[in-house]
């Protein structure tokens, strides 16, 4: 065994033992939807005891995003002279009416890139056109996309615009902790949107909510050491924001990112699929860079958001329904035909269940 | 979508840096962090090194381990 399979096999030890040590069922919630993953792929449900719970949370952007984002999304992508330029996780979100990837057969311009600025790069490329950005993410993505508004702004390039959807975490916490229905006595924090902020924004969630938390890494070691953390906070009666993920997380965050998130966002309220509007769980533009801002140099003109039949995406991100429990889950609403974002997204909590557990045919060994 | 991906700076030329990731060679921007310089570790996000890797953390699992046995042999 090498080393590597040896501090597996005691993390898996250490787990069971401080899970074992337990006097009543908890629920744990991982926030991030890359965790939701980490998790399902390497079967550490299947390690953890009967009275220990997890639960997806609202850490996915794609699928906190409310139909009326992607309606707008769809909107720009129709228009003549315009492209959306987006991470590929938006393509197949279906909105009110359509997806992107349903725009784009009707001959939508879409373009899907992997960094911001290669978005800036197609508008240098061709100025004859509009790029619109989609601007979705938490507080990792938006310093990169604040750097992309300031690189337009340098080059004076005023054919890139961002449609902002960018959201705050800490916010939508406070929301989750304080809901009674939701019974948490633990949160597994999202480690990237920690290499951001830092610690400290979280301290409410001990301080006021009484709810430990632990930020973890994504490799399957980090979070069952996470776990740990947080079985022993409660069987030793404490309750504390520590950090597992140290090597990437300095207690105050990325200053420079946080300086840049400052200089081109400003706070406002935002709604989230699920868990409503949230005050100032939003960034939008500043009016200084209002010239890249979509919504204000060219707003989109879209009728009333509808809402997708049947489909509980809202509950399942709020944590309070299992993607088993909606009756669209595996039937209607399959990864190759999803109805809504949290079976589109390669991190959503349905998608993934679906793959892993449910009737991942492909998966399984 | 906040997924992030250790990478070794291979080198660097102001805002820009080439990466390594499992031997495929980037380049990223990295001017979001200050003082990235040859040989460090750092995480990459959507184009961006988003934060450095600090080395000598990771000792706390053993602890942990020796910790929860000794507990259990009392």
């Amino acid at each position: 065994m090498n080393q590597q399979e040896e501090k597996t096999k005691a993390l898996i030890y250490c787990v069971k033992c401080l899970g074992g040590r337990l006097k009543e069922n908890i629920n744990f919630m991982e926030v991030c939807g890359t965790h939701t993953v980490a998790i399902y792929r390497a079967g550490i449900k299947q390690i953890l005891c009967k009275k220990t719970r997890l639960i997806s949370g609202p850490g996915c952007p794609v699928c906190v995003t409310p139909n009326e984002f992607v309606d707008k999304a769809v909107w720009y992508a129709l228009q003549p002279k315009t492209v959306v330029a987006t991470f590929g996780d938006m393509f197949k979100v279906p909105g009110s009416e359509s997806s992107l990837a349903e725009a784009q057969a009707k001959g939508g311009q879409i373009q899907l890139v992997y960094s911001p600025l290669e978005a800036v790069g197609l508008a240098e490329k061709h100025p004859d056109l509009k790029v619109v950005f989609l601007g979705i993410g938490f507080e990792t993505t938006a310093p990169l996309v604040a750097y992309a508004v300031l690189s337009a702004r340098k080059s004076n390039l005023h054919n890139f615009l961002i449609l902002s959807g960018h959201k705050t975490v800490p916010e939508a916490l406070e929301k989750i902790a304080a809901n009674p229905l939701l019974n948490l006595h633990g949160l597994i924090l999202p480690g990237h949107v920690s290499c951001i902020i830092g610690r400290r924004p979280y301290d409410f969630l001990a301080q006021q909510y009484h709810i430990p938390g632990v930020i973890s890494g994504f490799e399957p070691e980090d979070i069952l050491e996470s776990l740990c953390m947080l079985f022993k906070q409660i069987n030793e009666g404490r309750c504390e924001v520590e950090s597992q993920y140290r090597r990437a997380v300095p207690e105050a965050g990325n200053q420079k990112a946080l300086e840049i998130i400052q200089e081109v966002f400003t706070r406002r309220d935002l709604e989230w699929r699920g868990l409503g509007v949230i005050p100032g769980s939003g960034l939008a533009l500043r009016e200084k860079y209002s010239n890249w801002d979509a919504e204000v140099v060219f707003p989109a003109r879209i009728n009333k958001p509808r809402q997708h039949r049947g489909c509980i995406c809202g509950a399942v991100i709020s944590g309070l329904k299992e993607p088993e429990e909606c009756s669209l889950f595996g039937q209607t609403c399959r990864p190759e035909h999803p109805v809504g974002p949290c079976m589109v997204s390669s991190e959503g909590a349905c998608g993934t269940h679906y793959l892993y557990q449910a009737r991942g045919g492909f998966y399984e060994d | 979508m906040c997924l992030g991906v250790p990478a070794k700076v291979i080198k660097t030329d102001e805002e820009w840096a080439w990466v390594d990731v499992n031997r495929v060679h980037l380049k990223i921007n990295s001017s979001l962090v200050e003082g990235v310089r040859p040989g460090d570790y750092v995480i990459v996000h959507a184009g961006f090194a988003i934060q450095k890797l600090s080395p000598q953390e990771g000792e706390s699992t053993l602890e942990l381990f020796r910790q929860i046995v000794e507990s259990e042999q009392k």
